[in-house]
């Protein structure tokens, strides 16, 4: 398919590794921020072809990941009722929660339905007139936009048995907090291509500048993502911290001022908990208050406490960076995507369930 | 979950509800996606989807552009290290898209 099969290519691929094997002078530890990035590493083995000196370690950018215990709680709370229809993306539906999982809530007969798109719910709540139908809302700033749209076409609609349960997360402060941490080991970053398709990269620099730190903003093809990684080491091997935007063909400085523009419409900025990380200031969105009648929290009245997390599980330093899946015990073992105890295990883009589905745990990389 | 991937307009067409929307081909899978974002895109333009939603276009010329370098990349190692270009902006968040990375 064009504008994939060219970013696979072998060819293309093995010049680049040749470029970073001569590059590459010393030890570096490098982030990529995208659980997607995570996924096409380990799918590839991209970190198997990179000279010893070149760690890569795995960022938190997957928010099925980041989503906090209670917020899950809360969904199943709400998927529970029996006047809900309770929607979500596949990947949420595996997620444990303190008790049980979606998957279990619908064999037991709660109507719980997969969508592709947000929009699809609102088709939902209009054949559905006496029942709730509840997104669970869930994403980075890629998603914000669909999940914008979908609150301004339901209030467009006239849908008002329509609601979100929002849990939107943000990028840059969570990788300030990685920068801040006194046990960080993160030099660079592979920035996230998408994310900042929609809201460009002006806040990246703001880092680079602050932490004099290297972020390349980096696709997620395999040759993105080599390039991304020459790129980055370049600037290391040189003492450079600059931003670079590997991926032009889609990513602007100012992103998709369309969708900034609707995102902020609907949405502000929020503290919000993250799993494995705990409070981060300004780490989400929540609705505006003029959207409140489609906030789920409210709609249902909703508030869940804390919930501390397994404690066999390692999934926060995994998510800053500090560890790896195999550095923890439980990996592979009590441990699997059919039984995941924590963050990193519970989607495909998490670091311990993209490692387990490649095999990682069967050797020790 | 940030998954996005290119896909090639077909046609385009309000909805019901007035919501600019395109038949899109991934690979011969042709599915409905929402263009809100993209208003600019037509018809044999590649859009990048995800959820449903098109959050950007393909710049043909900027892909063309990155393969280019990356295909030269050991054959012009001297030439082109000057003109690999490396900052995007400036200390006073400056990003303008002309300072874009080039590599040509």
């Amino acid at each position: 398919m064009k504008h994939l099969d060219e970013f696979r290519d072998e060819t293309l691929a093995a010049r680049l590794v040749a470029e970073i094997e001569g590059l590459v002078t010393r030890p570096w530890v490098l982030m990529e921020v995208c659980g997607g990035q995570t996924h096409s590493i380990v799918k590839y083995g991209i970190d198997r072809l990179l000279p010893g000196e070149v760690e890569l370690v795995h960022g938190p950018g997957c928010p099925v990941c980041v989503t906090p215990l209670e917020m899950i709680d809360r969904a199943h709370s709400i998927a529970r009722r029996p006047e809900v229809i309770f929607c979500s993306f596949g990947d949420m539906l595996r997620v444990p929660g303190s008790e049980t999982d979606l998957f279990v809530l619908k064999s037991r007969g709660a109507d719980v339905r997969v969508v592709y798109s947000p929009m699809d719910c609102l088709d939902i709540a209009r054949d559905s007139p006496g029942r709730e139908v509840v997104f669970l809302a869930i994403g980075f700033e890629t998603t914000a936009p669909a999940n914008a749209m979908c609150i301004l076409q339901a209030r467009q609609r006239e849908l008002p048995n329509f609601s979100l349960l929002v849990s939107h997360v943000l990028v840059p402060p969570a990788m300030e907090a990685i920068l801040a941490s006194p046990d960080n080991r993160v030099q660079a970053f592979l920035g996230p291509g998408h994310v900042c398709t929609v809201v460009g990269y002006g806040e990246y620099q703001t880092l680079v500048d602050r932490y004099r730190v290297p972020i390349v903003i980096t696709g997620f093809e395999p040759v993105d993502i080599l390039q991304g990684i020459r790129l980055t080491l370049r600037q290391l091997e040189e003492g450079r911290a600059e931003l670079e935007n590997e991926y032009p063909r889609v990513v602007r400085s100012e992103g998709n001022p369309h969708a900034r523009d609707l995102v902020g419409e609907v949405f502000e900025v929020c503290d919000r908990d993250w799993r494995g990380f705990g409070p981060i200031p300004g780490g989400g969105y929540r609705l505006r208050p003029a959207f409140h009648d489609f906030d789920a929290e409210r709609r249902f009245d909703e508030t869940g406490d804390r919930v501390p997390e397994p404690s066999a599980c390692i999934s926060g330093t995994i998510l800053r960076g500090v560890r790896k899946p195999h550095h923890c015990p439980a990996f592979g073992r009590e441990c699997t995507p059919e039984h995941p105890l924590g963050a990193t295990m519970v989607s495909a883009e998490g670091a311990c369930a993209a490692y387990y589905a490649h095999g990682r745990h069967l050797a020790s990389p | 979950m940030c998954l996005a991937v290119p896909g090639k307009i077909l046609a385009i067409d309000d909805d019901e509800n007035g919501v600019p929307m395109a038949r899109t081909s991934f690979g011969g899978i042709v599915k409905n996606v929402c263009l809100v974002y993209t208003p600019d895109a037509r018809p044999d333009d590649y859009v990048l989807v995800h959820v449903g939603f098109a959050i950007g276009v393909v710049d043909e010329i900027e892909a063309e552009r990155t393969l280019r370098t990356l295909e030269s990349l050991g054959q012009l190692d001297e030439l082109s290290a000057n003109e690999e270009a490396a900052a995007v902006g400036n200390p006073n968040h400056d990003a303008s898209p002309l300072s874009r990375s080039r590599e040509s």
